[in-house]
């Protein structure tokens, strides 16, 4: 693969890395406390001492922007991290020794993956607390039958490959086998549906925030900020729109990345 | 697909049954005595057996009785009255906007393929697709309602009061809805026809004397629709999903409020009603949309 001749992945990656080194420096710094209160700094329009503006309580939007977008970054990532590590091993033994808990898995896969993801993922936080670990857990649970399904297939179609029989023949078990040299062949396909799923948990964290079912105050995240800034949409249209450029930044970079590794983002 | 839906039901069924959290807590409220909870159990039938309350429901939800809701204090179907209509309308209009944007954008796109159209499009359907459809429903609201004042924000009408209105309101939701989605579609669609445009049988048309448009009107546009009519069924789930997100942007009161209401009162057989039918909704499309690939393609056999 020429990735550095290919455009949606040049692309892709520069606005990912920008996104990354700007939640990166948020963790050490930013230019104001993002929850410090200026009294007679409301609803500033940008300027040169506040990038994006204030809001309502005069907090600096741009601090606000950053720290959420962190917020949403973890959450999204640590969602993919579940939904990776439990599709690997429910995928990986389905595909590798079938039989009929395969076939009941991947029913069950079936009748999960129908639904949309934010819908249940709404229900499943309605059973819980509303918060950052309810979110992560609902839609880390969510993620794991597509990625299961993606393993499943790779994994079904290379233990008939030549590669998968000489290491049998020399010894490995079926573990050894599995995680060391089917994993690792797979990975190629695996990466743009981790980018695809990654975007998806950014739209569905920021959606449930925004709902007020996500992250609670005084934790900023992206969502939470849209939903604030819808009922100063009038006087500080900045706030929404900030905070709408920063999700939309991060599913474009993510969605580019996986357009450029040659996965299809229509997923 | 009547396994999927059952299966459904049953998950949708256990999972209200499994949670720490116990909604006559929360419907007595600082009412609460040990012999009142007791009490409220009994009547709202909880003291049975799970198994047999689930057979119940079925047999009840199946034969148009949907239970009755813990917090109205009337049966789900005339809580959820009028609820329903709003959440499909806005469904069914952005899905009709999807395909209404997408088709002839993703054919007139292939069609001029390379040109400074089809470039500038492609770029930005990157962009479009990145959107997520409740911010760009606060888009909508600030632009067209607050600036241009085509709308009143907030101000939904109501089908009874005026058949018009109420259509004329959704256009922004449903637009909201649906441009992501069609930026998806209309990139399958294109890049589809274009993969079709290396088919030995372009060539032959090519031969026979027709143009560009000629062929892909004539023959390439039968085959690359294929993929597109599956992934534009499939999209109805994610354009519910969308919508219930999106009727609180624009503060419509459809199916989407409701649930979120029923949520947070601990409201579970509305809950639950609101989850099985749109799962319905969602399995049925994608039997639909098998049904119409294979009409359109005898090749493809349903398995």
């Amino acid at each position: 693969m020429k990735l550095g001749r290919n455009k949606n992945f040049t692309a892709g990656a520069v606005i990912t890395a920008f996104m990354l080194i700007v939640i990166l420096v948020g963790m050490v710094w930013t230019p104001y406390d993002p929850n410090a209160m200026d009294g007679a700094a409301k609803r500033l329009a940008p300027c040169l001492t506040h990038l994006l503006g204030t809001d309502n309580f005069g907090r600096d939007i741009l601090s606000r922007v950053i720290e959420g977008a962190g917020a949403t970054f973890l959450i999204a990532a640590a969602t993919v991290a579940i939904g990776l590590a439990a599709g690997l091993i429910i995928g990986g033994l389905t595909g590798y020794y079938g039989g009929w808990l395969d076939e009941v898995v991947m029913r069950l896969n079936d009748a999960v993956a129908a639904f949309p993801s934010i819908l249940l993922a709404l229900v499943l936080i309605a059973l819980m607390e509303p918060g950052r670990t309810s979110i992560i857990l609902a839609l880390g649970v969510l993620f794991v039958p597509s990625f299961a399904r993606i393993v499943r297939t790779e994994v079904a179609r290379q233990k008939s490959l030549d590669y998968v029989a000489s290491a049998k023949l020399m010894g490995a078990g079926d573990m050894r086998v599995l995680f060391a040299h089917i994993l690792p062949n797979i990975v190629p396909v695996l990466l743009p549906s981790v980018a695809i799923g990654f975007n998806n948990a950014v739209l569905a964290e920021a959606s449930m925030s925004y709902l007020g079912v996500g992250v609670q105050p005084p934790d900023a995240s992206l969502g939470r900020m849209l939903n604030e800034a819808q009922g100063y949409l009038l006087t500080a249209p900045w706030y929404a729109l900030s905070a709408g450029a920063a999700i939309i930044l991060l599913i474009l970079g993510f969605g580019l990345l996986s357009e450029g590794l040659g996965g299809q983002s229509d997923a | 697909m009547l396994v999927t839906l059952l299966l459904i039901s049953l998950l949708a069924f256990l999972a209200f049954q499994i949670i720490p959290a116990d909604p006559v807590t929360k419907l007595l409220g600082t009412d609460y005595t040990p012999e009142r909870a007791a009490a409220l159990r009994h009547e709202l039938g909880l003291d049975r057996n799970v198994l047999v309350r689930y057979l119940d429901w079925l047999t009840g939800f199946v034969t148009g009785d949907l239970g009755v809701s813990y917090s109205y204090g009337m049966s789900v179907s005339a809580v959820m009255e009028g609820k329903g209509a709003v959440t499909a309308a806005l469904s069914l209009m952005a899905w009709l906007l999807v395909i209404a944007i997408s088709v002839p954008l993703g054919i007139t796109l292939a069609r001029w393929q390379g040109r400074r159209l089809d470039r500038v499009f492609v770029a930005m359907n990157q962009v479009f697709m990145a959107i997520p459809p409740f911010f760009l429903g606060i888009l909508f609201t600030y632009i067209f309602g607050m600036v241009l004042k085509l709308f009143v924000p907030g101000g939904s009408i109501l089908p009874e009061e005026s058949l018009g209105g109420f259509f004329g309101y959704l256009i922004f939701p449903a637009l909201a809805i649906a441009i992501p989605k069609a930026a998806m579609v209309t990139k399958l669609l294109r890049s589809s026809i274009l993969n079709q445009m290396q088919e030995n049988y372009v060539r032959t048309a090519y031969s026979r004397g027709n143009s560009r448009w000629g062929v892909i009107r004539l023959h390439v546009l039968r085959n690359a629709i294929l993929p597109v009519v599956t992934f534009v069924a499939m999209t109805l789930a994610d354009i519910v999903a969308g919508s219930i997100i999106v009727e609180q942007v624009f503060a419509l009161p459809g199916l989407g409020r409701l649930l979120l209401a029923s949520i947070g009162n601990r409201d579970y057989p509305v809950v639950q009603c609101i989850v099985v039918i749109i799962a319905a909704v969602v399995v049925f499309m994608n039997y639909l949309a098998d049904v119409v690939t294979q009409t359109i393609d005898p090749r493809v056999r349903l398995g």
